[in-house]
């Protein structure tokens, strides 16, 4: 398809000096990124370094408020997308606290989300019967109870079946670009694995993944590409793999004294 | 007041007329009850919001004091049942008693009443089931200090009469319909329901009352209950009456020992709409669990008033209530749970949670206990607030855009209450019902 040979030519994403406020307090201060499809990339940084606030703003929540700077998504303006508008164009986010919702039921919220990307590429609705088919195995997959489908959405999930969750639905609605905020958290090694599995198998060259992580933990199962340090609202070093261990090393800290001092770091 | 003793006036004159007409004005002790009910209707009147009436205190019957209604000579129009199964949940299996603008319509009532269980109008009952009506008829549903039901009880004349004996279970719904249809001027109706489920019996009844036109008029409705010991009542009331019309409805339950009564009411019709509902838990045993969801749009006002009385020891009772209001509307819940002195064991609960879908919609919720009794379990809650901007937000970022996000929030918020409704058809048909409220306003959900 033409649109792939688009892709190859320019970066997936592509993140400018970009500027964000919530609540008022400027976040980010003047942030690069660039995504390829294809990549795995680790954003690694303190708490109140602004991770979050990366993550939501990509995927457009309303009161993380752009102030300057560009990003651009397949490039077309990402900025001007309304949030559902990202989704439908390949924009998935793993929710840091996935959300309750009482009374919307698993399964019909998936596949309501699941047609309408499906529509919006072109493609044909799943019959009801493909759907549970996929769903099933996505579900065992992640090592989740069967019953979920008729649950209400992430009510009366422990902190590990939220999670969990959400690699289930990010497996069922297969985006371009998988924004995982601080999914390690909170999980055993037993979940932390089960998600990272989960996310190895949808390693693929048609996808890019950002992990967002306080801690390197989760990147001894799955593999970056590229490690970031977010610091004080922008990226102070980027590397390979090998400085998130430098960083599980030495801590936050000595990066921060690097930075203030304006030194240069090997690593 | 002048205006509210011309007003009474005018329903003073439609007594005299029905009584006047009457071929069979009933027994003796029937003749007794509607004049004296008639005679307490002429000194209450209807109760005004200004009088430092708790009872009525957000809600304002003026309205309906003001209006001319007229009690119609006669049932009206006739009607087919494809003009009623379009507007009520429908299963041929069910038994049905129709009434049309109060009057039964053995035409459009099932021929045949299901086995053992009794289901007839009231005016027949009266005649050949004369002891059980005698010991229960507006012995519970008492209208000393209710201008409304007694009201109801002075042109008790027809009805509904449901009863299922000792030891028998029935378990296809019993449906009662209670529909108001076009006429030439304002009428009102007094529907009046008498449900005696025996001991160790099994009971599902549905009241419906819906309409056939978009007029004024006014619904004046009465239903009493007893569940005898050890029986088990399901009850339904959908309330779907025309959006000009007032409904005011009282239901009072007595239960027996062991009993349980279960009950949901759907409301979404009426301009002025008020349920009361008491239920006294009279013996050890005795459980009661009241559902009920209320969707308001436009200026519509719907008022919930509940009282369960724990008069004996070891009864529970579950209240669970939920309101969805857009545009202009009002809500108003209210109502006590009341744990009389000696009443230990009591176990109570009682919630009412509020969606506010416009800024210009209200609700005034004031769940309350009064105990007096020491060894209790009781809780109650009340909450009102908008569409959760973070769980819109997580929907929207999986795709779903915001109006497809918001529908089912609703949606879900609405099945809270809605899969406690455990008749298939009935439950479907207020889901539908529900989307349907809600498909005009700004948050127009696709059903």
């Amino acid at each position: 398809m033409t649109t792939t040979g688009r892709n190859h030519d320019k970066p997936l994403l592509e993140v400018r000096n970009l500027h964000v406020a919530a609540g008022g307090v400027e976040i980010l201060k003047g942030l690069d990124l660039t995504v390829n499809l294809g990549e795995v990339h680790a954003i690694m940084g303190p708490n109140g370094s602004g991770k979050s606030t990366l993550t939501n703003a990509l995927a457009g929540k309303p009161e993380y408020v752009v102030t300057e700077g560009d990003v651009t998504y397949e490039g077309r303006n990402l900025l001007a997308m309304a949030p559902d508008k990202r989704a439908l164009e390949g924009i998935f986010l793993a929710f840091q606290y996935p959300v309750e919702l009482p009374g919307v039921r698993e399964r019909e919220f998936v596949k309501t989300a699941l047609d309408a990307i499906r529509a919006h590429r072109g493609l044909e609705k799943l019959s009801v019967r493909e759907f549970n088919k996929l769903f099933q195995e996505k579900i065992t997959e992640m090592e989740m109870d069967a019953d979920l489908v008729k649950r209400s959405v992430n009510v009366g999930f422990s902190g590990g079946e939220k999670k969990r969750n959400e690699i289930l639905q990010l497996a069922m609605l297969e985006p371009k670009l998988a924004l995982l905020d601080e999914t390690d958290s909170g999980l055993d090694i037993d979940a932390l694995k089960i998600v990272a599995k989960g996310v190895n198998k949808l390693r693929s060259p048609s996808r890019a993944i950002v992990i967002v992580t306080h801690y390197q933990r989760i990147l001894n199962y799955i593999t970056p590409d590229y490690v970031h340090v977010l610091l004080g609202g922008r990226i102070v070093r980027s590397a390979g793999r090998e400085l998130a261990l430098e960083l599980e090393a030495k801590g936050y800290e000595w990066i921060k004294e690097a930075v203030e001092s304006g030194k240069e770091i090997s690593v | 007041m002048a205006q509210a003793l011309a007003t009474s006036d005018s329903y003073v004159t439609d007594f005299q007329a029905l009584e006047g007409s009457l071929p069979d004005r009933g027994p003796e002790w029937l003749r007794d009850i509607r004049r004296q009910a008639l005679t307490r209707f002429r000194e209450l009147g209807f109760p005004t919001a200004r009088r430092g009436n708790e009872k009525w205190k957000y809600t304002n019957v003026g309205p309906i004091a003001d209006a001319a209604f007229s009690y119609p000579s006669d049932a009206g129009a006739e009607l087919d049942l494809a003009d009623i199964r379009r507007i009520v949940p429908w299963d041929d299996g069910w038994a049905s008693i129709v009434f049309v603008n109060g009057r039964y319509s053995p035409a459009l009532s099932s021929a045949a009443a299901p086995d053992a269980a009794r289901v007839t109008s009231l005016a027949e009952a009266v005649r050949a089931d004369g002891d059980i009506i005698e010991s229960h008829l507006a012995r519970h549903a008492t209208f000393e200090d209710d201008g409304f039901t007694a009201l109801n009880t002075a042109f008790l004349r027809d009805g509904a009469f449901v009863h299922v004996p000792e030891g028998v279970s029935f378990q296809s719904p019993l449906h009662l319909i209670f529909v108001t249809t076009d006429d030439t001027q304002p009428t009102v109706s007094y529907p009046r329901t008498l449900i005696v489920a025996g001991a160790n019996s099994e009971l599902t009844v549905i009241e419906s009352y819906v309409s056939l036109t978009s007029a004024r008029y006014f619904t004046d409705a009465v239903t009493e209950i007893v569940v005898g010991e050890g029986a088990r009542v399901e009850h339904y009331k959908l309330l779907l009456e025309s959006e000009e019309a007032f409904h005011v409805a009282s239901s009072r339950v007595y239960q027996g020992p062991d009993s349980t009564f279960f009950s949901t009411l759907f409301a979404r019709g009426a301009a002025i709409a008020r349920n009361d509902i008491q239920v006294l838990l009279d013996a050890p045993g005795s459980s009661c669990f009241l559902n009920g969801l209320y969707v308001t749009t436009g200026s519509q006002h719907i008022d919930s008033y509940i009282n369960i009385d724990h008069a004996k020891p070891h009864t529970t009772s579950r209240l669970y209530y939920r309101g969805i209001l857009d545009g202009e509307s009002r809500a108003v819940f209210g109502g006590t749970v009341f744990v009389r002195p000696g009443a230990d064991k009591a176990d109570a609960h009682q919630e009412d949670k509020n969606l506010i879908l416009s800024e210009n919609a209200q609700v005034a919720s004031k769940p309350s206990l009064e105990i007096y009794a020491d060894d209790v379990k009781c809780g109650h809650g009340a909450t009102a607030g908008m569409i959760a901007e973070d769980a819109v937000f997580y929907m929207r970022s999986r795709g779903l855009d915001m109006e497809t996000a918001t529908a089912f929030l609703i949606r879900g918020f609405a099945r809270g209450i809605l899969d406690s409704i455990r008749v298939d058809r009935l439950r479907s048909f207020s889901e539908r019902l529900t989307s349907r409220a809600l498909r005009g306003s700004r948050f127009g959900l696709a059903s």
